[in-house]
């Protein structure tokens, strides 16, 4: 049973990644990585990472993707040129891509840990909950916790700046 | 299902999304695609606290969310002002940092 769940979540995820460098239009690419972080939270949900997975819902497909949306909407379909700087960069992308993973896959298979060989030790219940979630979050990692804060109201206030239009009385700065 | 499985998965996951930085030149698209590198690195995250039988990898994948969503913001806030400004979206033109 576990297994058919992390199959049909594993192709769920790497079909929607796939797909979100594969279509041409960008609001296309939009909603498949909205089915890619949907199959994530289900394989999340396996790893019993239950507030992780409804924060990926949430937060991820929810919040992060509406946002997405608007722009891809607002910016429209940008046509991406034929022209190459780099000569063969269509080929040697998914080649270097492919070669990324065999590294990778190479240096998980031959790391020789023994734990992850397995299913990995009995947890108890509530493992993963957002009880013991937040209790490590305001406990061990409040620092962490209070930098994110901090973090994310920064950003907030960029992003109002950045994309603010220009006030009619404003100095317009050197353009060109 | 072993541990090994989900490293596996994140691994192709994190190739795909480096293959489209590569590929795409629609700074839209390229963000997309580090998301997917960033959710890669969270399924690993788990992985290894499922391996490890503690939670404290689950509180690093929530702060990696949180400065995915920050890179998103700002992301997202410098392709509405090059648009704005008539600034064509293609990150090869985009090199330079002339106005």
């Amino acid at each position: 049973m576990k297994e058919v769940a992390f199959f049909a979540g594993a192709i769920g995820a790497l079909g929607g990644a796939i797909a979100v460098i594969a279509l041409r239009n960008p609001f296309y690419s939009v909603l498949a990585l909205i089915v890619h972080l949907i199959s994530l939270a289900g394989i999340f949900l396996l790893l019993q990472g239950e507030f992780i997975a409804a924060a990926q819902i949430v937060v991820y497909a929810g919040a992060v993707m509406v946002l997405y949306v608007f722009v891809a909407a607002y910016v429209g379909n940008v046509d991406e040129p034929l022209w190459e700087p780099i000569p063969g960069q269509r080929f040697i992308a998914p080649l270097l891509g492919v070669a990324l993973f065999a590294e990778l896959g190479i240096a998980i298979v031959g790391s020789g840990l023994k734990s992850i060989e397995s299913e990995g030790p009995t947890v108890k219940l509530g493992f993963g909950s957002p009880e013991a979630i937040g209790k490590l979050l305001l406990e061990r990692f409040l620092i962490a916790f209070e930098a994110a804060s901090l973090l994310l109201l920064v950003a907030a206030v960029g992003a109002v700046i950045l994309a603010s239009r220009k006030r009619s009385g404003a100095v317009e700065g050197p353009v060109g | 299902m072993d541990i090994t499985w989900y490293l596996v998965l994140s691994a192709l996951i994190f190739a795909v999304g480096v293959a489209g930085v590569l590929l795409r030149r629609s700074p839209l698209v390229i963000l997309l695609c580090l998301e997917l590198m960033l959710n890669a690195g969270n399924l690993a995250l788990l992985a290894f606290a499922r391996s490890l039988g503690n939670e404290e990898g689950q509180v690093f994948a929530l702060i990696v969310m949180v400065v995915a969503a920050c890179e998103v913001v700002v992301g997202l806030g410098l392709i509405v002002a090059a648009y704005r400004r008539r600034i064509p979206l293609n990150v090869d033109e985009l090199r330079s940092l002339r106005g």
